[in-house]
């Protein structure tokens, strides 16, 4: 049973990304949308910056922690790395309130 | 024909002042690198690029680059990282192009090195494995290294300035280092104190032309000159306003001259002198100074010139250029004779530098 759970906790599940405007700004080649196969918001970065090198660098810092300033959200919730990310689910990246 | 560039790095992005070897009539381009904090704008004059050093509060520090001068911009910062677990970089602060590579400094404090055009980076962690690290004191901008000299000639050689740890010198490219900071003061540590191994406030760092070990230096606490390499430095503070302020820019050809922005005092809101704005030369070594005025704002100029905001181009006579933290950019070009304002109403200036072209 528990052997269980835990594979199915290692099944990438399929996921929408919707991605910030300041973001898209410095990747002008990615989506405002995309779909990705992941199982935590790790992995889901993982996969944006196989999409477009760089991408981690700036979801991430070398802690390594999603950055102060960024937001994942998943389920409604803020996320971190090891959020585990349900099937199905919309994960939204935002950028906090900022800046003078 | 021959185009002259200023490169301006500003709190909102990095932009390009552009004119003909008259540098009479000037276009100005930005803003760019996504209007991101820009502390920093240089150019390889062997190849044009351009490379812009900052750092976003929501996306970290990074190195921007463009090799159409500014009409398309790149980023990368691969390999500009700590270990896991380290304190991470806030932002890319400072760059320098030496004869091996290309030079990033960072906040907090350390030196990054590319060998394929900031493409990729490389830590030189021999600098914060030095026994000292420890004791670096973050000054008012953040604990950051701010100013990079290259020796042009010999790879092994570069010095680095830490905002508030001192000068530092590697001769072996960066394997090693040592303080260089004998000399200059610290009037703020206590009074049997002021004159310690490390932990002085530099504010701006330069090689002077020629190929000499010669150095300038502007410091929290004072101007000082030394010729070797900054093993001994000697205070050249004597007939200036103040022993307060930012930058240093060198003159491209003669290792006698110096420009400097002396601000009214640390504790007095950091302005022009008088509110009379002035750049300073001397033509000796800093033996003597003279104010250079005609042209600038004699009345109300309540603004400061931060660090690596003045420069110098490689023309003769040479241009100077300073920018503001009120969003001036002043230029002149004959060696600081006479000043024209080439932009009002840009952001806060963090730096200016230089890159003559010849299509």
């Amino acid at each position: 049973m528990g052997d269980r759970a835990e594979s199915a906790a290692e099944v990438e599940k399929v996921v929408t990304v919707v991605l910030p405007p300041a973001l898209l700004a410095l990747f002008p080649v990615a989506s405002r949308e995309v779909v990705l196969q992941a199982r935590t918001v790790g992995g889901l970065i993982a996969g944006l910056d196989r999409r477009w090198p760089g991408m981690r660098d700036r979801l991430c810092d070398s802690t390594p922690r999603v950055r102060r300033h960024i937001n994942i959200v998943v389920a409604g919730q803020r996320a971190a790395l090891d959020t585990p990310l349900p099937e199905g689910a919309r994960v939204y990246v935002l950028t906090a309130i900022s800046g003078g | 024909m021959t185009r002259v560039l200023i490169l301006i790095g500003t709190k909102k992005g990095a932009f390009i002042l552009e004119s003909d070897a008259s540098r009479h009539a000037w276009e100005l381009k930005g803003p760019f690198c996504a209007t991101w904090p820009i502390q920093h704008v240089v150019a390889d004059p062997a190849t044009g690029t351009i490379y812009g050093a900052g750092g976003n509060s929501w996306f970290g520090g990074a190195i921007w680059k463009s090799t159409d001068r500014g009409a398309t911009w790149t980023h990368s910062s691969a390999g500009l990282a700590y270990g896991e677990g380290e304190e991470p970089i806030v932002a890319a602060w400072s760059l320098a192009v030496g004869s091996d590579g290309l030079y990033a400094g960072v906040e907090p404090a350390g030196l990054f090195k590319s060998t394929d055009g900031g493409e990729t980076w490389a830590h030189v962690s021999g600098l914060r494995d030095h026994p000292s690290r420890e004791h670096w004191q973050p000054g008012g901008g953040g604990l950051i290294l701010h100013a990079i000299v290259p020796h042009p000639d010999d790879a092994n050689k570069i010095w680095v300035g830490i905002s508030s740890a001192g000068v530092f010198h590697s001769a072996d490219g960066g394997t090693t280092w040592e303080p260089r900071n004998r000399g200059t003061r610290a009037d703020f540590n206590p009074e049997d104190q002021r004159y310690p191994e490390l932990g002085q406030c530099v504010h701006s760092l330069v090689l002077a032309p020629g190929g000499s070990d010669r150095l300038y230096q502007q410091n929290h606490c004072g101007m000082y000159r030394s010729d070797d390499g900054g093993k001994q430095w000697a205070s050249i503070e004597a007939g200036l306003p103040s022993t307060f302020g930012f930058p240093a820019a060198a003159h491209p050809r003669d290792p006698e001259t110096l420009y400097l922005a002396p601000l009214n005092g640390d504790i007095q809101g950091r302005f022009m002198p008088e509110a009379k704005a002035a750049v300073w030369r001397t033509r000796d070594g800093g033996a003597s100074w003279t104010a250079l005025r005609n042209g600038l704002p004699q009345k109300d100029a309540y603004f400061g010139v931060l660090r690596q905001a003045l420069a110098t181009d490689r023309l003769d006579p040479a241009g100077v250029y300073f920018g503001t933290g009120g969003g001036a950019l002043f230029a002149s070009a004959d060696e600081g004779e006479s000043w024209s304002c080439l932009a009002q109403h840009l952001p806060a200036i963090s730096s200016v530098e230089t890159l003559v072209v010849d299509d």
